[in-house]
């Protein structure tokens, strides 16, 4: 290849890439409000609803999106570790065999966009930026080494699905709404079974396959009145806590006996 | 009525813990047993984790066994030397059951161990009682005389050294057996999240020989001990108690127990025997049946603690 058709292939190189949305970086800015910052879990609680609202901020700059925006919205709740056991048949019984210790995984992962995310963007930006459930980074202990392991492992594929069983890993390719093409609306549905913690949310605007913009944003669940009291006391005054519950035991036998007294 | 439980982590419905807690007591009140043997597969069963459910039983337990051992104690059915002797060990026993409970709970083979134990205990008991319960059904429609106790019929148990009188229980007998299935009692409580009567209550009269009427309100009595400090123990090394599971269960049980005393009275006694035996002894097949057949899920997930 010659010298001035080197320069010339370049200058396209840049041209598409900048077409394309990888350069200017971060051009669009992403605007986004949760409907609820903290949710309490009463003794009420059965699962909440949250909507994350947003618009996309542009300027004179921003060049044209033919292909319209495309969004996702991955929330991820506390970490924490789990292990998923697999049962065998062992003297004719099923017993727990083989287990997998899963390290600092979220308790909570959903992810939504506004179409199937492998419409949005190709194989490489989706496993960088680990868009979707298959491209979350789920950290093994596999013997003395920590790794993620292929989306196809059968231990990730069953913790994916018993947590996706109880409504706390979902995948929605039609979570996220554009009201107009730069205003959008997104449902987070929290189980009831959802743990408290921080929820991390992250937005990641794309356009034509690449992504031009992101944000992130939290929120809580906290548990709190009569049942943060109770959580707390049994974990933290365990001693007090137990002798407080046999008294009530007691106190509702000794009442039962008089109450329902025949002789 | 849905109820967000604290411990278990997970919204129930009042009624149906309630309900549960009736039924279970109506049974419990009709055989003076604690319950807990079918109590805590009912909740593991509506997806309360076997942990929460087993420590949980206790306090339940704890509590229906006070109402009925006061009950008992106006009658002058406990024997109070008897009672002691048994908790002696069953305390050390309980202690035992816990420690080796948090240990299976950190290895994921506390499930397998609760099962096995609910099989193998309950198959064998519950057959037994059914066999003896035929028998007794059988002597008395021959027109025989149904005799529990045989004064003269001692055994090798009876020799043992380290004797001691049993005052209400009219029997002179060595405190080491009491000990040892006090431990044994207590350890199995632990373990099963069960007071252990129905295992208690057989071993008593036929292998130790002690008189019916003081045997149900000192099983009552150990039972209300050892539940009390298998709570406190499970509270303080797992933390795993429920008290709003616990309340809930043991409002539904009390009163449940008042008509189910209710109802074994109106029963023949060898009636009832068999059929205690042919329940205790459906729950344990049904656990045998789940060990043995392919599980729809093979996989389960438990939090294994650390993380941020």
């Amino acid at each position: 290849m010659s010298r001035p058709r080197r320069i010339a292939a370049v200058l396209l190189a840049v041209a598409v890439c900048s077409a394309f949305g990888f350069a200017p970086a971060q051009a669009e800015k992403l605007i986004v409000s949760i409907s609820n910052h903290r949710v309490t879990v009463t003794s009420s609680y059965s699962g909440e609803e949250l909507v994350l609202f947003g618009s996309v901020e542009r300027d004179a700059s921003t060049p044209t999106r033919h292909g319209g925006y495309d969004m996702v919205v991955t929330v991820s709740g506390p970490r924490t570790d789990m292990v998923t056991r697999r049962k065998e048949r062992k003297f004719g019984i099923w017993v727990n065999a083989d287990s997998r210790q899963f390290l600092n995984v979220p308790a909570y992962l959903a992810v939504s966009s506004n179409r199937p995310i492998d419409a949005i963007a190709p194989a490489d930006v989706r496993r960088r930026q680990q868009l979707g459930i298959d491209n979350v980074l789920l950290t093994q202990r596999v013997g003395t080494d920590y790794a993620d392991v292929v989306a196809s492992d059968p231990f990730r594929r069953a913790f994916v699905r018993l947590r996706s069983e109880h409504g706390l890993y979902r995948e929605s390719p039609s979570g996220v709404t554009f009201l107009t093409p730069t205003l959008f609306r997104a449902g987070i549905a929290l189980p009831a079974e959802v743990p408290t913690g921080t929820y991390d949310v992250n937005i990641k605007l794309f356009a034509d396959g690449a992504m031009v913009g992101d944000t992130q944003t939290a929120f809580e669940i906290v548990k709190v009145g009569f049942e943060q009291f109770i959580a707390t006391a049994a974990h933290q005054h365990g001693l007090a806590y137990g002798l407080a519950t046999a008294l009530m035991a007691l106190m509702t036998g000794w009442v039962a006996s008089i109450v329902f007294r025949r002789d | 009525m849905q109820l967000y439980l604290p411990i278990a982590d997970l919204p129930i419905n009042v009624f149906l813990i309630l309900a549960m807690g009736a039924a279970v007591g109506f049974v419990s009140g009709m055989f003076g047993i604690g319950g807990g043997f079918l109590l805590t597969p009912l909740l593991i069963f509506i997806g309360i984790a076997p942990a929460v459910a087993v420590a949980s039983v206790s306090t339940h337990i704890a509590a229906s066994s006070l109402s009925g051992a006061l009950s008992y104690w106006r009658k002058r059915s406990i024997d109070p030397a008897l009672a002691l002797v048994l908790l002696g060990g069953s305390v050390v026993g309980t202690v035992l059951g816990v420690w080796l409970f948090t240990l299976l709970r950190a290895h994921g083979q506390l499930d397998l161990v609760i099962a096995l134990s609910y099989v193998v205990l309950l198959t064998g008991v519950g057959s037994a009682m059914c066999y003896e319960g035929l028998r007794a059904i059988r002597r008395a429609r021959r027109g025989g005389n149904a005799t529990l106790r045989r004064p003269g019929a001692h055994t090798w148990i009876h020799g043992l050294p380290l004797k001691m009188r049993f005052k209400r229980s009219k029997i002179y007998l060595s405190v080491i057996p009491v000990n040892l299935i006090g431990l044994l009692i207590g350890f199995l409580g632990a373990i099963m999240g069960v007071g252990g009567s129905f295992i208690l209550i057989p071993i008593l009269i036929y292998v130790l020989r002690i008189p019916t009427s003081t045997v149900i309100g000192t099983s009552m009595a150990l039972t209300l001990v050892t539940m009390v400090i298998a709570t406190i123990l499970h509270a303080v090394t797992n933390h795993q108690v429920d008290a709003v599971l616990a309340l809930i269960l043991m409002i539904g049980g009390v009163t449940g127990a008042q008509f189910g005393a209710q109802a074994g009275h109106r029963i023949r006694s060898e009636h009832l025997r068999l059929l205690l035996g042919l329940l205790i002894l459906a729950v344990g097949v049904r656990f045998a049946v789940e060990l043995g057949i392919k599980p729809d899920e093979i996989y389960t997930i438990r939090a294994s603690g650390g993380g941020a």
